[in-house]
């Protein structure tokens, strides 16, 4: 009971003097400024650490993915065997693996394929969470029914095992297939989640009087679902989708490490800290940079999502 | 208006929601007998109350009314049309002639849309009932009409009270220029210093445009003062209808009596010799109705035919000329 | 006596929100003698519910602050006692009853549970005895099949068996004082009228003193014996309740009256009070009421008005209660 009186928080803090009167005079003082939901959010966002620092590190990530050379000015595929596992320098300050490789270089080099893989897959399952929970949760009756099984079968196969059979499949050589299949693989089976959030938001909305309102006045379906529904579902979508961005990441490397993911020459975290698994005992600095890269980011977008989840959701403050 | 014309005719409407139970494949284990065999006519400039308790099936009405939901049996005819037949073009003219105002401000405004938005969405859904350029102007005549500032169009709802909020969602309703609306409860979200300045504002706006008003509300001390005929609901089915006069100076069935009977009168002095008539117990489930007389199981009339013999809505000479769905029916004098 | 069993003394209470200082009780005083019923009437964000809370102790502080006042029980003050003895006072002496009595109850115990529940750790009553008394005390206000429903999950029961059920709980440890917080408001006409007359018929029997807060006009008629108006924080009006209704001595109590559509006669258009309840964070000048006010003068927007005292214990924060009385204005 944090509100003064229980019926009434909303009405004492929105309450506007003399904004009215009985014979329609007009209003002689400003209303009272209230926030809008979104600004209240933004509000509230802009004063949490967490959100920050999640949003300084996922902006590095992104800049690192999109312009590498800006942080490193070394060549990630220049190799040499004769630099095999040479400690830091002022040419390599992280040193060389195995390979003589640079491994700094690796790993900033390793976040496009990371990013690309993340992004990709979270907005496939987005768009396919966003379509499906929309209208499972809006049509209701069967058509949820049917949909809500295929959404717990779907829930049902582990998403690593599922990319490890299909990805065995796949020819090793042709490293642009081997991406656009992780990205499909990682969208159509982690997009359950997502469209179950979707549908849950979509039913709460639908049952809102304003949608009952617009019903009433001869709104159809598109209408309702585009100007009165589609908002509330918008926030918590971002949430998970920003969330699942930061596991896609992981899975990548997950899948990569285990040999099923992206192959070399290509550059991934997950080769990386595979190979370097296998000297870790001579030199840990292959191995800890590109999972701290790893850590990092998935961090970064676990952290943005949980801040959002937040800002909009006063309760769970 | 003695002889006026007769807008809307509901006939005998019935909705039974299924329960249904089981994981896979739902079975229907019974049904809710929300409104069940309700008739009645309004009159063109005319409101009717229709009062109950809860459960009593009376939100169901109004959805009926505004087919929100379809029901299982029976009509209600606008205009001499049947509503629940009707489809495209026709259904979107009804659609335009009947509105609603519900009953929380606070849930039936969208809070991500301004005010503008809100009255002027009746004209985006049809288009036809005013040229684009007029609308903002249209919408600021309405913003007028409902007692609030015609500058105020890009607020949003949060910024309003409640009271406010209730004429904006009127102003909504008003749009289309709609010959009947329904009032779900239209004012017990208000502070009672502001159900008064609402309930004026729908009479006034009644007489300006001829409306006709079905007035949904439990607050019978409220349907008195804005009611010309007042239909009482006990579950699903309308147990006495008549006058405002009828109803409350000379009511002729149990329940409406007891209920007649519980409502405090703000009056001290009252106390002492206001005759009190105590129900035992609650309203039984709709998905269980009694037998019979569905009120006899808190009635104190009660006899074996009560249980036997459903009470018809006819006229009861005997007691008072008006509808009366008792077999004992007769006039009792319960408020002051 | 000049003790009152229960007394609200110049109670201030502020609440610090995010948009400001909202000063939500304004100076509020009141009492309570063994036995009677003191109606608290307000409108919302009147402050009606804040003071019993503050009275029980189950104030949100923050973002709640009781900045001066006291609280006395039979002349001790709530608001100085140690926690323990707080806790103390607030089982045992004072009781509650809200509006919600489903969110009050726990829905993962049954009702004989959770009446005896306090008994057992307040009285160290053994376990049969604890539910025994729960089943008298469930008969007490009048469940039927007391002894069966013990064993009932509070979903299992109608709204106003439930709110019996919180009636039985509050009971449970013969308080003196019973504070009900719009007790009925969520429930049926029919039902309602059952709850207030057992609440009264409860108070008689038991000798308690009762103090009832509502929004409803009729309710306050029908069982107070004083009546308390409250308006921004703030007792505009207090008097016996036949005198108030026949004759009020606040414009806002007057308004009130004459807005509300009468049972017993199909009146013409309603009298309103214009306007609305003003803003906590940015009151009013002087008198709270004076922009929805038809006898408003200048004197009203710069001085608040002291609560006049109209002798036979009636009181009135209006100028101008004496001209209102004596029908000159």
């Amino acid at each position: 009971m944090s509100d003064f009186e229980t019926e009434t928080g909303s009405e004492l803090s929105t309450a506007t003097p003399g904004a009215f009167f009985a014979n329609g005079t007009p209003p002689s003082q400003e209303v009272t400024k209230v926030r809008s939901a979104t600004a209240d959010a933004w509000h509230e966002l802009r004063r949490n650490g967490v959100f920050w620092v999640g949003l300084v590190i996922a902006l590095v990530a992104l800049v690192m993915a999109v312009w590498p050379s800006l942080f490193t000015p070394a060549d990630p595929n220049f190799c040499l065997g004769s630099r095999q596992m040479q400690g830091p320098s002022g040419a390599a300050i992280f040193g060389y693996d195995f390979q003589g490789c640079d491994v700094w270089a690796h790993a900033v080099y390793g976040t496009r394929n990371s990013l690309l893989i993340g992004t990709g897959a979270a907005l496939l399952s987005g768009v396919l969470a966003m379509l499906v929970g929309m209208v499972a949760g809006f049509f209701g009756g069967w058509v949820d029914a049917i949909i809500s099984r295929i959404i717990e079968v779907a829930l049902a196969v582990p998403l690593i095992l599922a990319a490890i059979v299909l990805m065995k499949n796949l020819p090793n050589n042709d490293q642009n297939l081997r991406l656009f299949a992780l990205i499909g693989i990682l969208g159509v089976f982690g997009w359950t989640t997502a469209a179950r959030v979707v549908r849950s938001s979509v039913i709460s909305a639908k049952q809102q009087d304003y949608v009952s309102a617009a019903r009433m006045l001869g709104a159809g379906n598109g209408r309702i679902m585009w100007r009165h529904i589609m908002p509330n579902v918008l926030a918590p979508f971002l949430v998970i989708i920003t969330i699942a961005l930061g596991s896609f990441i992981a899975a990548e490397a997950t899948l990569s490490f285990l040999g099923v993911g992206l192959q070399s020459p290509s550059i991934s975290w997950g080769l990386d800290i595979s190979s370097a698994r296998v000297h870790m005992r001579e030199d840990a600095t292959p191995l800890i940079v590109p999972s701290v890269f790893l850590a990092l980011t998935v961090l970064a977008f676990i952290m943005l999502g949980d801040a959002i989840r937040e800002a909009f959701d006063p309760k769970m403050r | 208006m003695a002889e006026s014309e007769t807008i809307l005719q509901v006939e005998n409407l019935v909705k039974h929601f299924p329960i249904r139970q089981g994981i896979l494949f739902k079975k229907k284990v019974g049904e809710v007998k929300a409104v069940d065999g309700v008739s009645f006519e309004l009159k063109r400039g005319e409101t009717l109350g229709i009062v109950g308790e809860s459960g009593c099936g009376k939100s169901t009405l109004a959805k009926l009314l505004m087919r929100l939901e379809t029901p299982t049996a029976g009509r209600a005819r606008l205009n001499g049309r049947d509503i629940y037949r009707m489809g495209g073009s026709e259904l979107r003219r009804l659609r335009r002639n009947v509105q609603m105002v519900m009953q929380d401000p606070y849930t039936s405004l969208n809070p991500r849309m301004t005010v503008g938005d809100i009255i002027g969405e009746p004209y985006e859904i049809h288009p036809e009932a005013a040229p684009r350029g007029d609308r903002q102007r249209r919408v600021q005549e309405l913003l007028d009409l409902v007692g609030l500032n015609p500058e105020h169009i890009n607020r949003y709802p949060h910024q309003f009270s409640g009271g406010q909020r209730q004429r904006i969602g009127i102003a909504r309703a008003l749009a289309l220029r709609p010959e009947v609306i329904v009032c779900d409860e239209p004012v017990s979200a208000l502070d009672v210093s502001i159900q008064a300045q609402v309930i004026n504002l729908l009479e006034k706006l009644q007489d300006e445009f001829g409306l006709s008003y079905i007035f949904i509300a439990h607050d019978l001390s409220v349907v008195r003062h804005i009611s010309d005929r007042v239909g009482v609901m006990y579950l699903g089915k309308i147990v006495e209808i008549g006058t405002e006069d009828e109803i409350y100076a000379r009511p002729t069935h149990p329940y409406t009596q007891a209920l007649l009977s519980a409502v405090p009168v703000p009056d001290p002095e009252a106390r002492a010799h206001r005759e009190v008539i105590r129900l035992e117990g609650d309203v039984p489930s709709p998905a269980n109705p009694p037998s019979g007389c569905r009120f006899r199981t808190r009635c104190w009339k009660a006899q074996e035919k009560c249980a036997k013999e459903e009470p018809l809505l006819v006229l009861r000479p005997a007691a008072d000329p008006h509808p009366s769905a008792c077999h004992f029916a007769e006039q009792r004098h319960v408020v002051a | 006596m000049n003790e009152h069993l229960l007394e609200v003394d110049n109670l201030f209470i502020e609440f610090h929100t995010r948009d400001g200082v909202s000063k939500v009780i304004n100076g509020v005083s009141y009492h309570l003698n063994a036995g009677e019923t003191l109606a608290v009437l307000g409108e919302s964000g009147s402050g009606k519910s804040v003071t019993a809370q503050a009275i029980m102790g189950i104030l949100d502080m923050p973002p709640g602050k009781i900045t001066r006042g006291r609280i006395l029980y039979r002349g001790r003050d709530l608001l100085t006692m140690s926690k323990e003895e707080r806790r103390k006072v607030r089982g045992e002496e004072i009781a509650m009853v809200f509006q919600d009595a489903l969110s009050s109850l726990n829905p993962v115990f049954t009702v004989g549970n959770q009446i005896s529940e306090t008994l057992r750790k307040r009285k160290g009553m053994s376990k049969a005895d604890a539910m025994k008394r729960a089943v008298e005390l469930m008969d007490q206000v009048k469940i039927p099949g007391a002894k069966e429903r013990v064993k009932d999950y509070p979903h299992q029961f109608s709204g106003g068996m439930r709110q019996r059920v919180m009636i039985a709980m509050s009971l449970a440890m013969d308080p003196k004082v019973l504070i009900a917080d719009e007790p009925t408001t969520a429930l049926d006409v029919t039902v309602q009228a059952q709850i207030m007359d057992l609440l009264a018929e409860l108070r008689r029997d038991l000798n308690m003193a009762m103090i009832l807060i509502t929004h409803d006009l009729g309710v306050v008629a029908d069982v107070a014996d004083r009546i308390a108006v409250m308006y921004a924080g703030r007792i505009v009006e207090h008097a016996d309740v036949h005198a108030l209704y026949k004759n009020p001595a606040h414009p806002y109590t007057k308004g009130l009256l004459e807005s509300i559509p009468r049972l017993d006669a199909k009146g013409t258009e309603l009298a309103t009070i214009k306007g609305l309840p003003p803003n906590l964070l940015r009151p009013p000048t002087g008198c709270a009421f004076h922009p929805r006010c038809k006898y408003a003068q200048d004197i009203c927007v710069t001085t608040t008005p002291p609560l006049l005292d109209l002798g036979g214990g009636r009181t009135s924060a209006c100028h101008f209660a004496k001209e209102l009385l004596d029908g000159r204005i």
